[in-house]
C-alpha cells in the first residue's frame, strides 16, 4: 500500500506498578493507521485496547502506568519524546478520543456548549462568540435537533444516544487528525448503536478522518472498518483487511472470535465461547499467549512466542501453525460469516 | 428553581414552629423556679411575682400570648437582668457572636478546601499525608483545648495576640481560629474525598483528552463538581461552631450569646432561654435553607428539576 501512514506504533509496551506485581498490559505492540481509513482493534476484556489508546492520547497515569519502551510516530514524530505542554496541543486537535460511557464522559455541571467550546478556544484561539457558533454548528453535525437552544442544556437534559452525540461532537471541534473510539457503541440501545455508527461513517466520509475503533462487536467492525488487528494478551496476534479477518483468518484466536459472533442465518442460538480464560498478565506467558485455550497448540507453543508470517501485502500472523515445519490445519466451519459483509 | 426555594421555605417554617412548641413544653417541665430567693419567700409574694410575669395563667394561654408577642418582637423579660427585654439583650450580644461564628466559619472553609484540594491531588504523596494528618488532630482534639493552647502559647508567653476580651479586630484571631480547628479538619476530609473522586471520573478524562492543561481541568472541571457536596456539610458545621462557641466564649471572655446563655440555663431565667433558643433554632434553621438553595444553584441537576 502507497496510502500515507498517520499512526505508527512501534513496539510498544505499557506496564502498570499494581500491589500484586507488575501488570503488562500492552507488550510489544506494533500497529500503522493510514490516512483516511478505519482500523479496528478487537479482542476479549482486558487483552489491552484501551491501554494502547490511552497510551497514544498520552493519556496513561503515571505512577501507577509507565510507558517501558517503543515509539507512537505521529506523522513521523514520536509522541513519546513530546513534553507534558507539547502533547496537550496534539490532544483535542489532532487525536481526539470517543469514551466507551456517555453517562459519565460529560461534566455534569457544565452546559454542553461550553464542554465542546473548550477545546476550540484552546486550540484554535478564536473568540467566545464564534467558538459558540462552532459549537452550535458541530450539535447539528452530529444530528442533534435544536442545536441553537441545545448548546446552553446540561448532560443530564440528553439521553444516552443524544449525549454519545455530545462527545462526539467535543471529540470533533477541531477537526481531528485521527479519532480513537473505545467502545462507543457498547453503552447504548442496540437501535441507537447503528445510529451512533452511521453517524461515524457520515463523519469519516465528510470529513476523512482516520479512525481507530476499539470494540469487541465484530458486527461494529464489519459495518466500519477497512483494516482489522486481533489483541490477545497483550499483543497484536494477527492484522489483515476486513475480508481477510473475515474470510482469510488464519489465527485460531480470529477463528474462535469470528465462531463466537452471533450469526443471521445460524442453524443454532448458541454462541460458541472460547474456552477458558486470558492469560494473566503479571505473569506473561513466554510463548503463545493463546496456547492455553488454543485447542492446535504444540509444544513449541508453550516457550516460543511465534514470529508474524505475511500471508498477503496486509495480513500478518503470529503462530505456529503458519510455520512450514508445523502440520496443516483447516479453520473450523463455524467461523462462517453470518448474512452479507 | 423557584418552586424549590419555595418548598424549601414551607419546611423551614414549619420547622421552626416545632421547636419553638417543643421549648416552650420543655421550659414547663424544668425544675425549681426562676426566683433567686425562693425558699425565704411567703406564697403570696411568689403569687404576686408570677401575676407580674404571667406564670400563673393555663399554659396554652402563656403559649399563645408568647407566640403573639414574638411576632411583635417581644420576647417577654429577663428574670436575671431585673426585667430587661429579652430582645434588647440579645441584641446586644448576639451580633458578637455572629461575627465570631462567620470568621471561624470562614477561616474553617477557606484552610479546609485548600488543605483538601491539596491533598486529593497530590494523592498519596508527602503533601496528602500532611494535610490528612491535621485534619485528624482537628477532628479529634476539642476546640477549647485548641483554645487554651494558642491563648497559652500566643497571649501569655509570646504575648503576640491579647488573652481575652472583645476590643479590636486582633481579638477575634485567636478565639475565631480556635473554633474553626474542627471546621478546617472537617471540610478538608471531605474535600479530599471528593476530589479524589472526581479526579478519577470519565469527565476529566474526556476534558484531559480536549488538551486542557492540568490547571484548566483542576479548576474548570474538578473543584466545582468536588464542592457540591462539600456545601451539605456546612449546615451541621455551623451547628459545632454555635454549640464550640458556648466554651470558647467563656474561655477568651467574649460577651455572645454563648456565655449568656450558659448563665440563663443556672439562673432558670425562662425568657431569657426562650429567646436564645429561638435565635439559635431560627439560625440554624436558615443556614440549612441557605444551604439547600446554593446547593441548588451550584447543581443544575437540581436547578433545573424543579424550574420547569
Ligand atoms: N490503571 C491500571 N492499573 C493496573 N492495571 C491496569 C490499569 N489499567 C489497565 N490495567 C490492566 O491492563 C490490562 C488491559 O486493560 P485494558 O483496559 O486495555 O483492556 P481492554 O482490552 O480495553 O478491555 P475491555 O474490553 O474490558 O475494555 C488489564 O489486565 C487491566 O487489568
Ligand atoms: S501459536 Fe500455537 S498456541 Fe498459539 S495460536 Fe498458534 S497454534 Fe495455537
Ligand atoms: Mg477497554
Amino acid at each position: 500500500m502507497t496510502v500515507e501512514k498517520i499512526l505508527e506504533l512501534k513496539n510498544l509496551q505499557v506496564s502498570f506498578e499494581t500491589f500484586g506485581g507488575e501488570v503488562q498490559a500492552v507488550r510489544g505492540v506494533d500497529l500503522t493507521l493510514h490516512k483516511g481509513e478505519t482500523l479496528a482493534i478487537v479482542g476479549e476484556s482486558g487483552s489491552g485496547k484501551s491501554v494502547t489508546s490511552k497510551a497514544i492520547m498520552g493519556l496513561i497515569e503515571s505512577p501507577p502506568g509507565r510507558i517501558k519502551n517503543g515509539e507512537i510516530l505521529f506523522e513521523g514524530n514520536n509522541l513519546l519524546k513530546y513534553s507534558k505542554h507539547q502533547i496537550q496541543k496534539v490532544r483535542g486537535k489532532d487525536i481526539s478520543m470517543i469514551f466507551q460511557d456517555p453517562m459519565t464522559a460529560l461534566n455534569p455541571t457544565m452546559k454542553i456548549g461550553s464542554q465542546i467550546m473548550e477545546g476550540l478556544i484552546k486550540h484554535q484561539e478564536i473568540s467566545k462568540h464564534d467558538a459558540r457558533k462552532r459549537a452550535i454548528e458541530l450539535l447539528a453535525l452530529v444530528g442533534i435537533p435544536n442545536p441553537d437552544k441545545r448548546v446552553d442544556e446540561f448532560p443530564h437534559q440528553f439521553s444516552g444516544g443524544m449525549r454519545q452525540r455530545v462527545v462526539i461532537a467535543i471529540a470533533l471541534a477541531c477537526n481531528p487528525k485521527i479519532l480513537i473510539a473505545d467502545e462507543p457503541t457498547t453503552a447504548l440501545d442496540v437501535t441507537i448503536q447503528a445510529q451512533i455508527l452511521d453517524l461515524m461513517r457520515d463523519i469519516q466520509e465528510k470529513m476523512g478522518t482516520s479512525i481507530i475503533l476499539i470494540t469487541h462487536d465484530l458486527g461494529v467492525v464489519a459495518n466500519l472498518a477497512q483494516r482489522v488487528a486481533v489483541m490477545y494478551g497483550g499483543k497484536i496476534i494477527e492484522t489483515g483487511t476486513l475480508d481477510e479477518i473475515f474470510y482469510k483468518p488464519k489465527h485460531p484466536y480470529t477463528w474462535g472470535l469470528l465462531s463466537s459472533m452471533p450469526k443471521l442465518h445460524a442453524k443454532t442460538d448458541k454462541l460458541l465461547a472460547i474456552p477458558g480464560t486470558p492469560p494473566d498478565l503479571r505473569k506473561p506467558p513466554k510463548g503463545c499467549p493463546f496456547a492455553p485455550r488454543c485447542p492446535y497448540a504444540m509444544d513449541v507453543c508453550i516457550d516460543h512466542m511465534p514470529q508474524y508470517t505475511a500471508s498477503s501485502g496486509s495480513q500478518k500472523t503470529a503462530c505456529w501453525l503458519l510455520d512450514e515445519r508445523a502440520p496443516k490445519v483447516d479453520p473450523p466451519s463455524t467461523i462462517g460469516v453470518g448474512g452479507e459483509a | 428553581m423557584i418552586r424549590y426555594t419555595f418548598e424549601r421555605l414551607c419546611y423551614m417554617v414549619v420547622t421552626f414552629f416545632v421547636i419553638v412548641t417543643l421549648t416552650f413544653l420543655s421550659m414547663q417541665l424544668l425544675p425549681g423556679t426562676p426566683y433567686r430567693n425562693a425558699a425565704k419567700m411567703t406564697k403570696e409574694q411568689i403569687a404576686v411575682l408570677n401575676e407580674t410575669y404571667g406564670l400563673n395563667q393555663p399554659v396554652p394561654i402563656q403559649f399563645v400570648k408568647y407566640i403573639t408577642n414574638m411576632f411583635h418582637g417581644n420576647l417577654g423579660y429577663s428574670f436575671q437582668y431585673d426585667g430587661r427585654s429579652v430582645t434588647q439583650i440579645l441584641s446586644e450580644k448576639f451580633p458578637i457572636s455572629i461575627e465570631l461564628g462567620i470568621e471561624a466559619i470562614i477561616i474553617g472553609v477557606v484552610i479546609g478546601l485548600l488543605l483538601g484540594i491539596i491533598a486529593g491531588i497530590k494523592r498519596n504523596t508527602i503533601w496528602d499525608y500532611t494535610s490528612m494528618i491535621i485534619a485528624v488532630l482537628g477532628i479529634s482534639i476539642p476546640s477549647f483545648i485548641f483554645a487554651a493552647l494558642l491563648q497559652y502559647w500566643f497571649a501569655v508567653k509570646y504575648q503576640i495576640f491579647p488573652v481575652a476580651y472583645w476590643d479590636g479586630p486582633i481579638n477575634r484571631i485567636l478565639p475565631a481560629f480556635s473554633l474553626s480547628t474542627i471546621v478546617i479538619a472537617t471540610v478538608g476530609r471531605f474535600m479530599r474525598t471528593e476530589m479524589v473522586e472526581v479526579l478519577q471520573s470519565d469527565y476529566i478524562t474526556t476534558a484531559e483528552a480536549k488538551g486542557l492543561t492540568t490547571m484548566q481541568v483542576i479548576f474548570k472541571h474538578s473543584i466545582r463538581n468536588a464542592l457540591i457536596p462539600v456545601i451539605t456539610i456546612l449546615g451541621p458545621l455551623f451547628v459545632n461552631i454555635i454549640t464550640g462557641s458556648l466554651v470558647i466564649e467563656k474561655i477568651f471572655a467574649i460577651p455572645g450569646i454563648g456565655e449568656q446563655f450558659v448563665t440563663s440555663i443556672y439562673t432558670n431565667d425562662y425568657p431569657m432561654i426562650m429567646g436564645t433558643t429561638i435565635i439559635y433554632s431560627s439560625m440554624f434553621i436558615f443556614i440549612v435553607f441557605i444551604v439547600d438553595v446554593l446547593y441548588g444553584v451550584i447543581d443544575p441537576r437540581i436547578r433545573l428539576a424543579g424550574g420547569k
